[in-house]
């Protein structure tokens, strides 16, 4: 690969002139033979690979009103050309959400449709050939699925839906990403994404519990697999072991010690990832979160509590009640089941940033905000925290619970601009199933429109620390940040500034 | 009654019923299909009445495009609210009597066949001149802009220049919905204007045009927010958990 380099940041932030097959060679790995099979899907392209993809392409818009409705509905009005941040990055013209979606449009006109089947150059219709099915690889792997188009879309159009199709379909027809289908893989082998195994849990976590104890002299506790404790922790796997993530459970550690709540994680559900999501397999997607229904049974607790993580929170909030009935509401046997143990006047599953904010209302917790007066803090908002979910009891909650903890434990904070926060947040550049070391040139260039409003900030007001609730966003900016000359430490998660600042030893 | 006019008479005919049969069967489809998964971009309404209004502001007033582009707002929102107007000053050729808002309106749909003109025009140089637009712009959708663009001089050049005799149009159109055939006007002009338009009628549940149903049954704009409220179930997926 040739050297990886920042593009220069944008004095005026305005549209990039395009820059037409600037990414066309951008791929990640294809997954192999043995990673398909292990998750039930063909191992290789084999004959009739086109019949094949166009029945599945049939059955998704028979069972999905979105990827149905998107098809027809676009205009090319170009609304949301200009909002991807790898359009913004790579200039490349096939990154804008509306010529992305039209990778498959074209595709659907040319099998679904009548002007289609007749008129093709007309409408913009052509065949599922080799070289555009190899074009969807390339380009359906160069979404985040962060959704930032559909705010701007007219008709709600989310190419996030589009992608996810996309990835089923080349799946279906054995032409899986490597990197996300062997962490499929691993979660369902392992219980995490990362395949740490059980025993190397307790030891980690057990290791937690000295640095903690040296740190505070306090006797924090990290407990695993404990029937019976109120809460269950569900958090990505990164939380173990993974700079900063850690930091945060460090910090989730500490909000249950101080509340003096019993809470436990669980070796099965050891991730809150799901990464089904990504690849828009639903089957794969309930697959991965009934392993947490089944911790939580097992484990008998009150409540379940999602850490840190922008998709995982997605899937969560927007998609357990649905999948395997972690929620309210349900009436059927398979719902009441679950929801007949949890804890009703609490909502479930619970953000862990909800959970801190309702202690800090309550009065629960108290904090040494001076100790985080070396940091001047902005907040990232996360994509699938901000377009794909809420937090708390009313609409926009993702944002400012968030911001409410972080002005309760540090006394310096600054916003970002406003066209790149709340529901028009910039993804980090690495979400979606995209988080893999040979996908990084693309990586870095998604990154551009965050780093320069980061850029702004920390020239002019001083910031030097970024916090996020996503594991992928601060894997992603450890990662990039050097390439724009900030430092790799400088982004960092919420709980690792409550971490810093909450006061220990005694509650009641 | 002329042979044209028969020919406009069956051509009208033939367009109602693929305008009105074709985008039932596309709401029906549409209808039909689940929406297995909770998608509203969020922040969204918690409630179906904040649902209703999220809908109304995006249908009456554009709002998630005047976020993403002024400029195709301006064209777009004018073009449509012209549109909206000029139809229903239209409204006084099937109508008898007139209704009293139609009435009231007739000259302000002269004004909007002005601005639908002026929306389209600016619609398509920014389809021209804006590199990105043009990059994503098939021939359908310039055909579109000029049809509708055609369909609006030809319209206005009756009213100005080529003038017909709108009594006899009335009269021609009400006998198309008794099944009492009238005599059309022998006039180029209307043979333009009413061919484009019934060209318009058949293209629409085919094509890009669908996106005035389709915003309604949009699950990133029609859903409430209340994932951890009530269990959202497809059909589809509740046979999953019978396994």
């Amino acid at each position: 690969m040739a050297e990886v380099k920042a593009p220069p940041l944008r004095e005026f932030p305005s549209p990039p002139p395009l820059a037409p097959g600037a990414m066309d060679t951008s791929r990640p790995y294809v997954a192999s033979d043995k990673i398909q099979t292990a998750i039930g899907f063909p191992g290789e392209l084999s004959d009739s690979w086109e019949q094949r993809a166009i029945d599945h392409m049939g059955a998704l818009l028979g069972k999905y009103r979105s990827l149905k409705v998107f098809m027809d509905s676009c205009v090319h009005c170009g609304a949301c050309a200009d909002k991807c941040h790898y359009f913004i990055g790579t200039q490349d013209p096939k990154n804008m959400p509306v010529a992305r979606q039209e990778l498959m449009r074209s595709v659907y006109r040319r099998y679904f449709t009548l002007p289609g089947k007749f008129f093709p150059r007309i409408v913009g219709a052509r065949d599922l050939t080799r070289e555009v099915l190899d074009e969807w690889y390339t380009y359906y792997n160069q979404c985040s699925e962060c959704r930032r188009c559909s705010v701007f879309c007219p008709y709600g159009i989310d190419t996030a839906e589009v992608t996810m199709a996309a990835k089923e379909i080349l799946d279906a027809v054995g032409y899986g990403q490597k990197y996300t289908n062997e962490i499929i893989g691993k979660v369902h082998k392992i219980g995490n994404n990362l395949g740490l195994p059980g025993p190397a849990l307790a030891d980690t976590l057990e290791g937690l519990e000295e640095d903690t104890k040296e740190e505070t002299g306090v006797d924090v506790r990290f407990p695993l697999d404990e029937k019976g404790a109120e809460v269950l922790l569900v958090t990505p796997s990164a939380d173990f072991f993974a700079e900063p993530h850690v930091d945060s459970l460090i910090g989730y550690a500490k909000v249950f010690h101080a509340a003096g709540v019993s809470w436990t994680l669980s070796s099965k559900a050891s991730e809150a990832g799901n990464f089904g999501l990504f690849i828009g397999n639903y089957e794969q997607l309930r697959a991965i979160a009934l392993r947490i229904r089944e911790a939580a049974l097992e484990l008998g607790v009150k409540r379940i509590i999602v850490g840190e993580c922008g998709h995982a929170w997605r899937v969560a909030y927007s998609f357990w009640n649905t999948l395997v009935g972690i929620g309210a509401g349900g009436r059927d046997p398979f719902a009441v089941q679950l929801q007949s143990q949890l804890d009703p006047s609490v909502r479930q599953p619970t953000h862990i940033c909800e959970y801190t904010w309702s202690l800090i209302q309550r009065g629960a917790l108290k904090f040494d905000k001076e100790a985080n007066d070396h940091r001047v803090v902005t907040f990232h908002d996360s994509c699938n925290v901000a377009r794909a979910s809420r937090m708390g009891d009313f609409p926009g909650g993702q944002f400012e619970i968030p911001r409410a903890i972080i002005r309760a434990v540090a006394n310096k904070y600054v916003e970002m601009a406003p066209e790149t926060t709340h529901e028009k947040t910039f993804c980090c550049g690495g979400g979606g199933g995209l988080l893999t070391d040979e996908l990084l040139d693309l990586r870095v260039k998604g990154a551009l429109p965050r780093m320069e409003a980061l850029r702004a900030v920390a020239d002019g007001q001083g910031v030097n620390f970024m916090a996020t609730i996503c594991a992928i966003c601060k894997a992603q900016f450890t990662k990039v940040l050097p390439y724009y000359g900030f430092k790799m430490n400088m982004v960092g998660g919420v709980h690792q500034l409550v971490s810093t600042a909450i006061r220990l030893g005694t509650h009641s | 009654m002329s042979a044209v006019g028969i020919v406009f008479a069956l051509l009208f005919y033939a367009a109602t019923v693929v305008l009105v049969v074709g985008l039932a069967v596309r709401i029906a489809d549409y209808a039909r299909t689940p929406a297995p998964l909770k998608i509203p971009t969020t922040p969204a309404p918690v409630t179906r009445g904040g649902v209703a209004l999220r809908m109304a502001r995006e249908v009456v007033f554009f709002e998630s495009l005047f976020k993403g582009s002024v400029w195709t707002w301006i064209f777009g929102w004018l073009f449509h609210v012209c549109l909206a107007l000029v139809l229903v000053r239209h409204l006084r050729y099937f109508t008898e009597p007139v209704w009293f808002w139609v009435a009231l309106v007739q000259p302000l749909g002269i004004l909007a066949a002005f601005g639908m003109a002026a929306g389209l025009a600016g619609l398509l140089a920014r389809r021209i001149v804006v590199e990105r637009i043009r990059y994503i712009s098939v021939p359908s959708d310039y055909l579109m802009l000029v049809l509708l663009l055609l369909i609006g001089a030809s319209g206005l050049a009756m009213k100005y220049v080529f003038r017909t005799d709108v009594v006899a149009v009335k009269a021609f159109f009400l006998g198309l919905m008794r099944f009492d055939w009238q005599p059309l006007p022998a006039d180029p002009m209307l043979y333009i204007h009413l061919l484009l338009v019934a060209a318009l009628m058949i293209v629409f549940p085919f094509s890009k045009l669908l996106h005035a149903p389709g915003v309604f049954f949009s699950p990133s704009r029609n859903q409430a927010d209340d994932p951890r409220e009530s269990r959202h179930l497809a059909p589809w997926a509740a046979k999953l958990e019978q396994r």
